[in-house]
């Protein structure tokens, strides 16, 4: 289990001072993807390189398994580090080594023999679906291929703690798939705890099962996925998952409802189906959605009609349907 | 264009001198190179790991030290610094004459350059390698050994070519203050005594050793390289 306790870093240069990070604290536990989302400045980098201590917190407490790291001495700092991995947005492989000699890194640092550790290395090689590319550089590999090579290094020291720095924010869209896909096979598989940070609201929803939205070094939310992406509750929330959330709307005419929806099925047409069956016509002010694989997530804000009963009923229909919470608001942000 | 005395002292200079000269600019060259490799290589990994930010910060008045003793001597002209240091010879070898006696001198001016060099190489490592093997809990030493220097190995190779060169240069000026080589030759028969016809065999010589110093290392250097293929 990792604990933050109050974590406070500032960074000073001579003109100014940036407060990185502002008293946070967050629990991550054994065994989940936890996702840590921002916008950029917001002191992501930060809080991750603080639980490994690649950054020290000026104040506060980073306790992995109950163990404070920022007390350990140096040494032991570094033994603590053997179960923390980390990848990187930019990869960081060695250059002039091989990609099995990469893998094979970690475990040089850790005294074990030249031939077990080639072996050791094939194997994690395996596991990350790059067997062939044992003895090619990382200068003839892809994007992702440099990736799969570094979390095969990271898996080397057999780590429960694995530490995602923006780690798909420099690939495609369809290598990025590939590679969360793989990071939730390695967690599901050997148990890893996962921490990415990311600017991506779609890797967070891919993989996470809980998340924390960071905003000006501070925590502004922390929960389900699914909470907090279908009813961000603080504004920081708000912008990022509506993105262009700033005019409100205000319908005094109509009554106005929103529907929430948290993997509806994606192909299930609600407002004709109002249209036809019951014949209640409804006015859509503004949609946000969005269909991650067969479920739809995001919002909707509908106008009800004029007529009570047809409105009563349209909102009786629309709060039976399953993966969606319909609500009564009386403004709308577009 | 040359008279036939000054053709037939060419010819009794190849075939006894020549040699031996060519021996005395090669160990003139590669001793005092290996000297300054070694005290520049650790002094220039000192000068980026002992930086502020660096892995293993060291005080800031210790690192001004060092730079400052290494921009001393890089300032001041080879020559001189071979008067100053000629002394130092004398308590080494016994003598302040031959090739020999220019060892010091040439590893002395020679060492804070390839610190220079050094260090310009090892800063062009990439800090995300670095921080990389921080997170996977390497030490100071083993991040200098296992990846600052091997990934920096085709810059270094590269730019100890430099440093060769420079050294191999300086060799031939030494030739000047009584240093043996093909310098002497130069010196003695083609400046003293004005025979061009050695002057002109020596140079192009040296051209020739410089060339081949530079091929063989630019061929090491891309053997080296793994980042371009």
């Amino acid at each position: 289990m990792i604990e933050l306790r109050n974590l406070c870093k500032t960074f000073r240069s001579a003109d100014h001072t940036v407060e990185a990070l502002k008293d946070i604290s967050l629990t991550i536990g054994d065994g989940e993807i936890f996702g840590v989302i921002g916008l950029s400045g917001a002191g992501k980098s930060t809080l991750v390189r603080c639980i490994n201590l690649l950054e020290r917190p000026d104040s506060g407490e980073v306790l992995v398994d109950g163990r404070d790291l920022t007390k350990l001495s140096s040494k032991e700092l570094r033994k603590a580090r053997k179960s923390i991995s980390m990848i990187f947005q930019g990869f960081n492989l060695l250059m002039q080594r091989t990609a099995l000699e990469n893998v094979c890194f970690p475990l040089e640092l850790a005294g074990v023999k030249r031939e077990a550790a080639k072996k050791r290395a094939q194997e994690l090689l395996q596991i990350v679906d790059l067997p062939d590319k044992a003895g090619a550089y990382p200068s003839q590999l892809s994007g992702g291929q440099k990736q799969r090579i570094a979390i095969a290094r990271a898996l080397a020291s057999e780590p429960q703690v694995l530490l995602c720095d923006e780690a798909t924010s420099a690939l495609d869209p369809k290598t990025t798939q590939s590679i969360l896909a793989l990071l939730k096979k390695l967690n599901r598989e050997l148990g890893v705890t996962v921490v990415v940070i990311t600017h991506e609201m779609r890797v967070v929803e891919q993989i996470c099962t809980r998340v924390a939205i960071l905003d000006h070094g501070e925590v502004q939310e922390t929960g389900l996925v699914s909470e907090v992406f279908s009813n961000p509750r603080s504004d920081a929330g708000r912008r990022l998952v509506l993105p262009e959330g700033e005019k409100i709307h205000v319908l005094p005419e109509n009554r106005l409802v929103r529907l929430v929806f948290n993997g509806a099925s994606a192909g299930e047409p609600i407002i004709s189906t109002l249209a036809i069956e019951q014949g209640i016509r409804l006015n859509i002010l503004s949609a946000d959605t969005r269909s991650i694989g067969e479920k739809t997530f995001g919002e909707m804000v509908l106008g009800l009609p004029q007529d009570e009963t047809e409105a009563a009923r349209a909102l009786l229909y629309l709060r039976e349907l399953e993966g969606v919470t319909a609500e009564e608001v009386t403004s709308y942000v577009q | 264009m040359f008279s036939d005395s000054e053709l037939v002292l060419l010819r009794s200079i190849l075939q006894q001198d020549l040699l031996k000269a060519i021996w005395e600019t090669l160990y003139m060259t590669f001793v005092p190179a290996a000297a300054a490799f070694v005290i520049g290589l650790p002094l220039g990994v000192l000068l980026v790991t002992g930086d502020e930010g660096g892995i293993r910060p060291l005080p800031k008045a210790l690192m001004k030290a060092l730079n400052a003793l290494i921009n001393l001597l890089r300032s001041v002209p080879f020559l001189i610094l071979l008067v100053v240091v000629l002394p130092v010879s004398k308590l080494l070898v016994g003598t302040t004459v031959g090739s020999k006696a220019m060892l010091a001198p040439l590893a002395i001016a020679a060492f804070p350059f390839v610190a220079r060099l050094v260090e310009t190489s090892i800063r062009e490592v990439d800090a995300g390698v670095v921080e990389a093997a921080q997170s996977m809990g390497a030490s100071t030493w083993e991040i200098i050994t296992k990846v600052l220097i091997p990934e920096a190995k085709p810059a270094l190779i590269a730019n100890f070519l430099v440093a060769l060169i420079t050294i191999f240069g300086y060799g031939a000026m030494a030739g000047l203050l009584g240093g043996g080589g093909l310098g002497a030759l130069a010196v003695n028969y083609g400046y003293y005594r004005r025979k061009e016809a050695v002057l002109y065999v020596m140079v192009i010589l040296m051209i020739v050793l410089v060339q081949v110093f530079q091929s063989v290392g630019d061929r090491l250097v891309k053997k080296t390289d793994k980042r371009s293929r």
